[in-house]
């Protein structure tokens, strides 16, 4: 039976869904405004067997889940903008060597330090470019505190199917307003665990992807002995200089994501059908262009709502399907240079009217800041 | 019955006001009614503005934030300056502490000493019940048995207790 | 029983090594690998966690699972290993540079928890992989590739920093005194709670010759007479400032180790509801 409905905290969800996913470590380091999940996380995961580690930095805290999650443990930490710049480094080391694991960003405004405790969403293009290096992950972005719960327990998901980091793209909006919701039963929401190893352990090779495009991920600990390096490495884990082997393994970590795009690419439409002008959201302005285009409509303009629930991949087909339908795209975000919207400018072409809305003073976008780029 | 409610409270950090507003919003639930919850404050954890928003709609909330709100508690000059100054020719129901700030006019103005109220009650801590049982009275947002309903989720005890005498006290004194 | 040789620890398709001859470093490998077979460690049983530099490259030649992490932050990584499988025996290896420089927080940190790793630190007292710059173990007034006119910087004690921060174990021995190197990385494997062994052995092609250590020969040399076994070590007769420094035991205690003290913490957590 789903629990009762109760009030309850963006960050507070992320950390229940964590758990209802099966997180059994999370190390991290307190920063604002993400520490809810760390003192979730600290009061829970002893209970019910899991391990909470407050590190000396975000460097060891992303270092730590990698090392949890290869010893077999699902594996998360929380962080905002300084923290997960710090993070960077290890995230691509996690990504190189497909560790399966959870990195929850809260965005709050900067640069720099910045407005600590206000929400922004300027880190679009740090989760996907980063890091050094080719590389690629995938980027879920909340709405409501139902959504942080809910695509908490997908980051996993995808991480454990994919091997690959996740990140949780939230903003301090959808992390501190608390919300009724109502946790589902276990087994009302899919948990994936990632994919064993079954063959003889002499066999077992790390890196050797099966038909699926996804190795298995063998325990440490386990009969099957195995190595993990952030070197270049073969199909059999070992350090390799070949570029041969370069070539296929760089092709291999953004191949794999690129065929489960369909799977991985989650949005929302609201009002589509009839309309003639779209706006593209993700995360927290999400809920302020629901109520424009509901203010918009009451005045005679039809216009509907994308929201993008993963944010990479990026969901280019279908801004493209609903983007070639109207007359005009509004793309508000809580940043300086739309960040997204020049994503939507480069599928859509240059010729389409985009009309940005920007804020990145710590305030929020409201209905009315949308409504004036609709009219 | 309004559908409807948007509620802010607002006053210093440390007045227990998020703890308020979250008080509210279970109580709300209790009814089956949706909330959204949210706060404003800065870098202290002591001291300085801080504002708590809650939005009660029987029907779906969209955006998160409280934009014309209909009631409004508040507990410093410095909040009432920022986000009630003018307020007696609206239809705002602005509720505030007379122990702690200068009296207003205005028939929207509802002052009472809360601080003080809860001082003589026993526990200063208490003013903030007070107050809800002024608002809920006053205003229908939510029941007194709802508000009792999270009281007693919340305390346990003579601390239970404690708060229930002033949550009546605070109906009481709107009757 | 027949002498462990550890050979069954060595990838032998990694033969040759990529270290420079002359280089200490095999010799350290060969020590840590006997000491697994002597202490019945096991593949599986085992994760070795490397950082960046020479030394961080021993991951390749070891058979055991091995776990090559980034510059400086091996002991995190280690950290989350232990931490979810406390029967695992984790071995952190760490030049001074990864170690204790760009690592130097996690570290002390990894000290002060007394998390159950057992870190073995070879110290060449200079970055060798990039090209013998000075790292934060190089000796004050010594020349490397970045202080072409002397060092101005003091150089770190390692064990020094590992007793400060917590660690239940700490020793130095130099490649000089194989068997008691290998002594000593058996006593630190053994040792729940965090243990370090900091091993001398500069670097023959780089820091060695900047230093008029001009063959291999002339640093083990130096070894023999620098490193000071801790019974006859007295600071006044053996200045730092000359090259002087304790080798052998420093610490060994028993504090509770993380995992063990985390436990309680669980008991503790299940019993409130």
């Amino acid at each position: 039976m789903p629990e009762q409905t109760r009030l309850i905290q963006g960050n507070q969800a992320i950390a229940e869904g964590a758990f209802y996913a099966g997180a059994k470590f999370f190390a991290g380091y307190p920063i604002t405004p993400s520490s809810e999940v760390a003192e979730e996380s600290a009061r829970q995961l002893p209970k019910i067997g899991g391990v909470f580690m407050q590190m000396e930095d975000e460097i060891a805290s992303m270092g730590a889940i990698v090392g949890a999650s290869l010893a077999g443990a699902k594996s998360f930490t929380a962080t905002s903008g300084p923290g997960f710049s710090l993070m960077q480094e290890n995230l691509g080391m996690a990504i190189a060597a497909e560790v399966p694991c959870v990195i929850v960003n809260v965005m709050r405004s900067g640069p720099s330090t910045g407005l600590a405790t206000k929400p922004g969403q300027a880190d679009v293009m740090q989760i996907r470019w980063g890091r050094h290096g080719d590389q690629t992950l995938i980027a879920l972005s909340p709405a409501s505190v139902k959504e942080c719960f809910e695509l908490t327990v997908k980051a996993f998901n995808f991480a454990e199917k994919y091997r690959v980091p996740v990140v949780l793209a939230a903003d301090e909006i959808v992390a501190h307003m608390r919300e009724n919701y109502s946790i589902p039963a276990p087994g009302e929401l899919e948990v994936i665990d990632r994919k064993k190893p079954t063959m003889a352990p002499e066999l077992y090779k790390p890196y050797t992807p099966d038909e699926d495009g996804i190795a298995p991920l063998a325990v440490y600990g386990s009969e099957y002995v195995y190595h993990v390096t952030s070197s270049m490495h073969g199909p059999e884990g070992s350090s390799n200089n070949n570029p041969a082997n370069a070539a296929w393994k760089v092709g291999q970590l953004h191949e794999k994501i690129e065929r489960y795009r369909d799977e991985i690419v989650m949005t929302k439409e609201f009002a589509v059908e009839d309309m003639d002008i779209l706006v593209v959201t993700f995360g927290a302005t999400t809920r302020a262009a629901r109520e424009a285009i509901a203010a918009a409509r009451s005045q005679g303009i039809k216009a509907g709502v994308l929201q993008l629930v993963t944010v990479w991949p990026l969901p280019d087909l279908e801004v493209a399907r609903l983007g070639q339908l109207v007359k005009r795209v509004v793309v508000p975000e809580m940043n300086y240079s739309g960040q997204i919207a020049a994503e939507v400018q480069r599928i859509l072409g240059p010729s389409v009217d985009i009309r940005r809305v920007n804020k990145y003073n710590g305030t929020i976008i409201t209905p009315q800041d949308i409504l004036n780029a609709i009219k | 019955m309004k559908n409807r409610h948007e509620i802010v409270l607002a006053g210093s950090g440390g007045q227990g006001l998020i703890v308020c507003g979250m008080m509210l919003a279970e109580a709300a639930i209790l009814e089956g009614k949706n909330v959204v919850q949210s706060q404003s404050y800065g870098i202290a954890s002591r001291g300085g503005l801080s504002k708590a928003e809650l939005i009660v709609d029987q029907e779906e909330i969209m955006f998160q934030q409280v934009q014309k709100p209909n009631i409004m508690l508040i507990l410093t000059e410095e909040a009432m300056k920022a986000h009630a100054p003018n307020a007696a020719d609206t239809d705002v129901l602005v509720f505030y502490d007379t122990t702690l700030l200068e009296a207003r006019e205005g028939p929207n103005y509802i002052g009472f000493p809360f601080t003080l109220m809860g001082r003589e009650l026993g526990h200063p801590g208490t003013a903030n019940m007070v107050a809800l049982g002024v608002m809920c009275q006053m205003t229908g947002v939510v029941t007194q048995e709802s508000l009792e309903a999270v009281i007693r989720q919340r305390f346990h005890g003579p601390a239970a207790e404690m708060n229930l005498k002033a949550l009546y006290h605070g109906v009481k004194l709107a009757q | 029983m027949a002498h462990a040789t550890g050979l069954k620890f060595l990838r032998k398709n990694s033969i040759p090594l990529m270290w420079c001859s002359g280089c200490g470093y095999g010799a350290a490998l060969s020590a840590l690998l006997r000491s697994f077979e002597e202490l019945g460690y096991t593949n599986e049983d085992t994760v070795v966690v490397t950082g960046i530099g020479c030394w961080g490259k021993a991951d390749d030649y070891i058979t055991t699972n091995t776990l090559h992490t980034t510059h400086g932050r091996a002991l995190s990584f280690a950290t989350g290993v232990k931490a979810v499988n406390p029967k695992l025996h984790v071995v952190v290896l760490m030049g001074d540079g990864d170690g204790v420089t760009i690592g130097g927080n996690h570290f002390i940190h990894a000290a002060r928890r007394n998390i159950d790793l057992t870190a073995i630190v070879l110290n060449n007292y200079n970055y060798g992989m990039t090209g013998g710059q000075y790292s934060a173990t190089t000796p004050a007034y010594s020349y490397t590739s970045t202080t072409r006119y002397g060092n101005p910087e003091r150089e770190f004690d390692v064990c020094a920093l590992a007793e400060a921060a917590g660690a239940n174990y700490v020793a130095r021995e130099s490649v000089y005194r194989g068997f008691q190197m290998q002594e000593r990385i058996k006593e630190a494997l053994n040792k729940p709670g965090f243990s370090l062994v900091e091993i001398i052995s500069p670097c023959t092609t780089h820091y060695g010759p900047n230093n008029k250590m001009k063959v291999p020969i002339d640093m083990i040399r130096m070894l023999k007479v620098k490193g000071i076994p801790l019974e006859k070590y007295e600071p006044d007769q053996y200045p730092s400032a000359e090259g002087y420094f304790p080798v052998g035991k420093m610490v060994d205690k028993n504090a509770p180790d993380f995992n063990t003290r985390y436990e309680e913490v669980r008991t503790k957590a299940q019993q409130i509801s």
